[in-house]
């Protein structure tokens, strides 16, 4: 087995663990707490800089049987929270002390609620981002929330607030980000050598380390790809995958996109790594930087509001950016935020003439016949019709 | 002698029960629904009243003296040549019906002669068809005669060159008015009289019984209609209640210690929670979507071409189990085929979504508020072992060691709660 | 909001004045509407939870809520219809049906309940409450319509506490956002003083409005608080809190419903008055409005009244004391948007509803669970079970829809239904004795 081969290979045995060995690995040799958050964004500078650990919790994947959670939920929601609560309930967050749920949907929301009710002795705080972008009054409001978590942070045990350790913390998070930018671009400028089944596992497992584990991670990674001289280029369609940022496919499907025809170039499926297009700012005060960085240096998504903005415009310039062929909109069945959204992202790509396909998946699904049916088609008339 | 009557109307059966004043089962039926639920009801009744009878010429044998092979052999034979001469009744009915259909249409003046031929050979076998041992595709009049005369009709298309879907077209014509038409009172001792004149050697102390337990007043005191068709029951409204109930009510009659029933029907599954005293204290429907219901084997055997009753068995022999996580009807089969294409073997696909069938009936019932000891699996798919081995591995991994009851009666749950409902009704009125 | 009538005649002796007084304000209303263009009156669109009816009205802007119109389209049989049109025009059979009927209304000439078209909105009030769907839906709108939009973000109570903070926030975009825009949209300076006005008639038609869904704590109840609580709550939810004429509607319907307990009558229902009632139901989610009488009448044919509801909460909670108060106009508007039903926590939630169900003497909790709905529907099945142990009273469990026919089956609901009422009568008489 190849070094790349070894490290991939052990970061899906990581994603794949619902159980979260490595966050209980961090809680023995360093004594911090560990407190899971739900997918999109959160400011996770902030619980490393109180000596917590941020745990990505984005379901429970495809070989997860549901026994208790589907007793929670009605046949018309979405699959991630029936998930989340079965491997709450069977033990699996044991190691978790608690959990985050940002503003996503009514689903994650509510869900904050019911974690309280069926989980009274660990934290459980919903993060309400603000969708007015002013500085005086959202950003305000923003900044109150984010005293608060660090409040209820050090209240259920965590290390006390202190400005340099948040400053330190977001440098670590920067240089983090700056390590997924040069993947990005990798794999923008040349997708054989970074297929997305791989960089996917790779990103998804260091939301289960801390961040300067991560790093290091991705430098290796980074490396191994730039060594593997064997991957060589195929005539494959180059297409941006949109609409999966909170319940995530399963990774067969990913693989699926990528055997028939398609080289993924750009990607939401891990949107927390990409939420912060830049750096945050190091000096001055860490939370207003942390809270300026939301405000205006943060991606266009379903889950936030668009404003003045032109809807799907920001989705255009990432095609244009990453020359991607086409756009396949795969968004989780009952998905409120894709799906709300997927009529007018579909305009824009119509209007810019993009061409695009569209399918739903659950995190569960077992068969990608369809799919793969569906993929292939439209990557072939890509290739076929691209130069008309 | 009071007796209590339940009629359950289900979607594919109509059962009955008939309770004694002490709330002792007289006699049970069962009959395929039908679209004249009235009619269904009444045979369903007519069927249950029957055992009833036969059950009290059992209890008069048994102060015959008779031993007690020789009074099963006798009871046996009596029921089988009875269940004859019923079937050569609704035979009977079934000539004239179909011979008028044929004779009023000017344009199947063709097939009246491949009528007369398969008519013909159907009443010459019948007495064949039950035979002593003879096994019988089916009891009801329906399902026999259908294939006899299926199979027969394909034989007559050929030799007199008639087009066999039109002999079937007058089948399915010629059933449905069969079928609509009530049997009438009386039957039984028509039927059972010609049993017993054709029964060479019947011992005596048989036919002294027959005649005691003929003339038993049987009064129906008071009756209780339930099921999923019973909107438009032909019951007054104080004398229906809700299947849920009778469910419940029904379970804990046949198991008192029972605190939670799961009923997989085809076309719904119940997850009921009950108390010592056999009331419903909660209850979740699947009733929406089939996926979680006995439809969807249905869907699964015709995708693979196999018979409903051949899944479980085969699932049985699986012995690695393919996870198949499509819940969902409609991508069942989808899943299958690919499964199918990739080399997976039957059986292990079948193993498979057994599991996903009984995953979806926990849930459920964790909604309805869990799984308790004692725990009642009723309904068509109760007689599954695959079935049944999937939910008993679930059931032990999440909620522990509990007593699993299946009943091999479990189809007449619902029309023995009923029953019992009447009977309360009935004392509670003249209390 | 218009109600269609009922083709029965009604119960005899009362006048229902008030019944009459409302279908004059919503007549009035859209017949407004209608000839906005003439007239040159400014209209906003918004959403019934967290509703500024009255910060509109001291700006002279009539309000227009297209959940009213969906739910008017439904009830007038036409949603189906124009779901069908948005759904062809590439929107997900997933999402919610209000949204779907809404744009299939509007791409058939936005034709509203009095037969008279809608005008265009001439701003959108995006009051961000309760419901993520209200995001998406004007995002949608703009685009349609080409028009301004005004976000207004309610924080969500998930502590079940309003902080300074959260009420900081949403007072801040309405002073500092919301009014200079008005200003701007109406022409006009923006009017303290009349607001307060507002309020205070706001405040007096609450205090009328929570006696008549009190009433229902006697035996028999003078009310249904779901079915016939859509209707009691129709001018305080939608475009005439605040008005003159709205007071008056809530002094007559609360003189009627004294009325009725007066003389020990049972609530009005569409085959007239309720005699026998056999059943006090609590009801947690939406009503469905396609078969709105159809379904009424499964709970009054076997004499279930339901004596008190969370939909009926969810264009403002006023039964735990709070009003708008005219001495803090901005502030009161702030608090009264997150106190919003589906704004609340899930705890929060399950307490009111098990509150209820003592309260009210209730047999028991019923769900209505909405395919469309996600911010009712997400966690219906634990409020159940955990109302079910607080109370020790059963509960039952229903599906159905908001607006789409497809969803809505009879048969599936008159059986749980009536499983559910024999239920709670075979645990009163203690079953077999």
């Amino acid at each position: 087995m190849s070094p790349l081969e070894e490290l991939v290979g052990q970061a899906e045995a990581l994603i794949r663990d619902n159980t979260l060995p490595s966050v209980r690995r961090y809680k023995e040799a360093t004594g911090g707490l560990a407190i899971g958050y739900m997918p999109v964004y959160v400011p996770r500078e902030i619980f490393e800089a109180q000596g917590v650990l941020p745990v990505g919790i984005f379901g429970g994947g495809e070989d997860l049987e549901i026994i208790r959670g589907d007793a929670f939920y009605q046949s018309y929601i979405c699959h991630i929270p029936r998930s989340t609560i079965e491997l709450g309930l069977n033990g699996s967050y044991e190691v978790l002390d608690g959990m985050v749920f940002p503003a996503i949907c009514d689903v994650i929301r509510n869900l904050s609620g019911m974690w309280k009710l069926q989980f009274p002795a660990k934290l459980s705080r919903y993060l309400d981002v603000p969708q007015n972008f002013d500085a005086a009054i959202g950003g305000r409001f923003y900044r109150m929330e984010l005293e608060e978590l660090t409040r209820e942070l050090h209240a259920h045990g965590a290390q006390p607030y202190d400005d340099d350790a948040l400053r330190a913390s977001i440098a670590a998070y920067n240089e983090n980000r700056a390590l997924v930018r040069q993947l990005d671009d990798a794999r923008r400028l040349t997708p054989w050598t970074i297929p997305t089944s791989e960089l996917y596992v790779v990103l998804r497992s260091a939301l289960l380390m801390p961040v300067k584990e991560a790093t290091a991670l991705f430098r290796n990674y980074l490396g191994l790809v730039r060594e593997a001289t064997g991957r060589r280029p195929l005539d494959q369609a180059r297409v941006l995958v949109t609409g999966s940022f909170c319940e995530q496919p399963p990774l067969g499907l990913i693989k699926t996109l990528e055997r028939s025809g398609c080289y993924i170039v750009d990607d939401e499926f891990l949107q927390i790594h990409r939420w912060i297009k830049g750096d945050i700012e190091t000096t001055g005060d860490p939370l207003d930087a942390l809270v300026k960085a939301f405000l205006e240096d943060a991606i266009e998504s379903p889950v936030r509001y668009i404003g003045d903005r032109e809807k799907g415009a920001e989705l255009v310039a990432r095609v244009r950016a990453s020359s991607a062929e086409g756009v396949l909109f795969c968004a989780p069945s009952f998905c409120d935020p894709a799906l709300l959204d997927q009529p007018m992202a579909v305009k824009a790509m119509d209007a810019a003439g993009i061409p695009w396909t569209a399918f739903k998946y659950a995190e569960n699904n077992g068969q990608f016949q369809v799919i793969r049916e569906q993929a292939g088609t439209f990557a072939d008339s890509i290739k076929l019709w691209s130069g008309v | 002698m009071k007796a209590y009557v339940g009629i359950d109307l289900g979607s594919t059966t109509t059962k009955a029960v008939v309770l004694g004043e002490d709330g002792g089962m007289l006699g049970r039926g069962i009959t395929n629904s039908r679209s004249n639920y009235a009619v269904a009801c009444d045979v369903a009744l007519s069927e249950a009243l029957i055992n009833a009878r036969f059950g009290l010429i059992a209890g008069e044998l048994d102060r015959s003296g008779l031993d007690t092979d020789a009074k099963s052999e006798a009871l046996a034979a009596l029921e089988r040549l009875f269940r004859k001469h019923q079937y050569l009744e609704q035979l009977r009915v079934f000539c004239g019906i179909s011979r008028r259909i044929v004779g009023s249409d000017l344009l199947a003046r063709d097939q009246r002669g491949a009528l007369d031929e398969i008519l013909a050979a159907m009443e010459a076998e019948a007495p064949a068809l039950y035979a002593p041992g003879a096994s019988r595709k089916s009891d009801f009049f329906r399902d026999l005669a259908g294939s006899r005369y299926l199979s027969l009709a394909e034989v007559c298309a050929r030799s007199k060159r008639v087009a066999f879907d039109r002999l079937v077209g007058l089948f399915d014509k010629t059933i449905l008015e069969v079928e609509n038409v009530s049997a009438g009172d009386g039957a039984f001792v028509a039927h059972a009289e010609a049993a017993y004149r054709d029964f060479t050697g019947a011992p005596e102390a048989l036919g002294l019984a027959l005649a005691r337990a003929t003339a038993v007043p049987l009064e129906v005191a008071a009756s209780v209609g339930t099921g999923y068709g019973r909107q438009t029951l032909p019951f007054p409204k104080e004398q229906i209640r809700s299947e849920i109930l009778c469910h419940g009510l029904g379970a804990h009659a046949m198991f008192p210690a029972t605190r939670t029933v799961l009923d997989i029907g085809g076309q719904d599954t119940k997850a009921i929670q009950v108390d010592g005293d056999g009331i419903v204290t909660s209850f979740q429907m699947n009733d929406r979507c089939a996926a979680g219901c006995g439809r969807y084997l249905g869907y699964i055997a015709d995708e693979m071409n196999l018979g409903l009753h051949e899944l479980g068995p085969m699932a049985c022999a699986s012995t690695r189990p393919v996870r198949i996580n499509s819940t969902c009807t409609v991508f069942a089969g989808a899943e299958l085929r690919e499964r199918l294409s990739l080399g997976e073997k039957r059986e292990d696909i079948l193993a498979g979504l057994h599991r996903a069938i009984i995953l979806r009936a926990m849930s459920l019932l964790a909604r309805s508020g869990g799984i308790g000891d004692e725990f009642t699996f009723t309904g068509g798919v109760a007689k599954n072992p695959a079935a049944v081995d999937a939910l008993a591995g679930l059931v032990r991994d999440n909620y522990g060691k509990l007593t699993i009851n299946i009943s091999p009666n479990s189809i007449y749950t619902g029309a023995l709660g009923a029953a019992l409902f009447a009977r309360r009704d009935a004392q509670r009125a003249a209390a | 909001m218009a109600m269609p009538e009922t083709r029965e005649t009604k119960a005899p002796a009362l006048k229902d004045d008030s019944q009459l007084q409302q279908k004059k304000m919503i007549a009035e209303h859209y017949r407004r509407l209608a000839h906005a263009g003439e007239t040159g009156e400014k209209n906003v669109y918004t959403f019934v939870p967290g509703n500024l009816t009255e910060l509109l009205r001291s700006f002279d802007l009539l309000p227009v809520l297209p959940e009213i119109n969906a739910l008017q389209s439904a009830m007038r049989g036409k949603s189906r219809e124009y779901i069908a049109i948005a759904e062809k025009l590439g929107h997900s059979e997933d999402v919610c049906t209000y949204v779907k009927c809404d744009l299939g209304m509007m791409k058939s000439g936005n034709v509203g309940p009095t037969g008279e078209p809608l005008p265009k909105p001439d701003l959108l009030l995006l009051s961000y409450t309760g419901c993520f769907t209200f995001m998406k839906w004007f995002e949608i709108l703009k685009q349609e319509y080409d028009c301004p939009v005004a976000m207004l973000h309610v924080p969500y109570q998930a502590d079940g506490k309003i902080t300074d903070q959260m009420r900081s926030y949403v007072v801040k975009q309405i002073r500092e956002e919301l009014i200079p825009t008005l200003s701007r949209l109406s022409g006009r300076a923006y009017d303290e003083d009349r607001l307060k006005e507002l309020l205070r008639n706001s405040a007096q038609a609450e205090d009328d409005l929570v006696f008549v869904l009190e009433s229902a704590k006697h035996r028999p109840s003078p009310i249904d608080a779901y079915f016939g609580g859509v209707y009691y709550i129709g001018p305080i939810f939608t475009a005439f809190r605040g008005t003159k004429d709205a007071v008056e509607y809530y002094r007559a319907l609360r003189s009627e419903v004294e009325d009725r307990i007066q003389r020990g009558l049972g609530p009005v229902t569409p085959d007239g008055e309720l005699k026998n009632e056999r059943f006090r139901i609590v009801v947690e989610g939406p009503p469905n409005w396609t078969s709105f009488h159809a379904f009424w009448r499964m709970f009054a044919d076997e004499g279930a009244v339901v004596v008190a509801s969370s939909y009926t909460k969810v264009g403002g909670v006023y039964d735990d004391g709070f009003r708008h108060d005219p001495d803090h106009p901005i502030e009161t508007l702030a608090d009264y948007c997150m106190g919003c039903y589906t704004n609340l926590a899930l705890p929060a939630r399950v307490a009111m509803l098990a509150k209820y169900v003592k309260d009210y003497q209730a047999d028991g909790l019923l769900v209505h669970s909405i395919k469309s709905c996600n911010s009712f529907s997400a966690g219906q099945l634990m409020i159940l079970r955990e109302v079910e142990e607080r109370t020790g009273k059963p509960g039952g469990f229903i599906e159905s829809d908001l607006v789409d026919p497809r969803y809505f089956s009879a048969a599936n609901i008159k059986n749980r239904l009536e499983s559910y009422f024999q239920m709670i009568e075979q645990k009163r008489t203690g079953g077999l004795s």
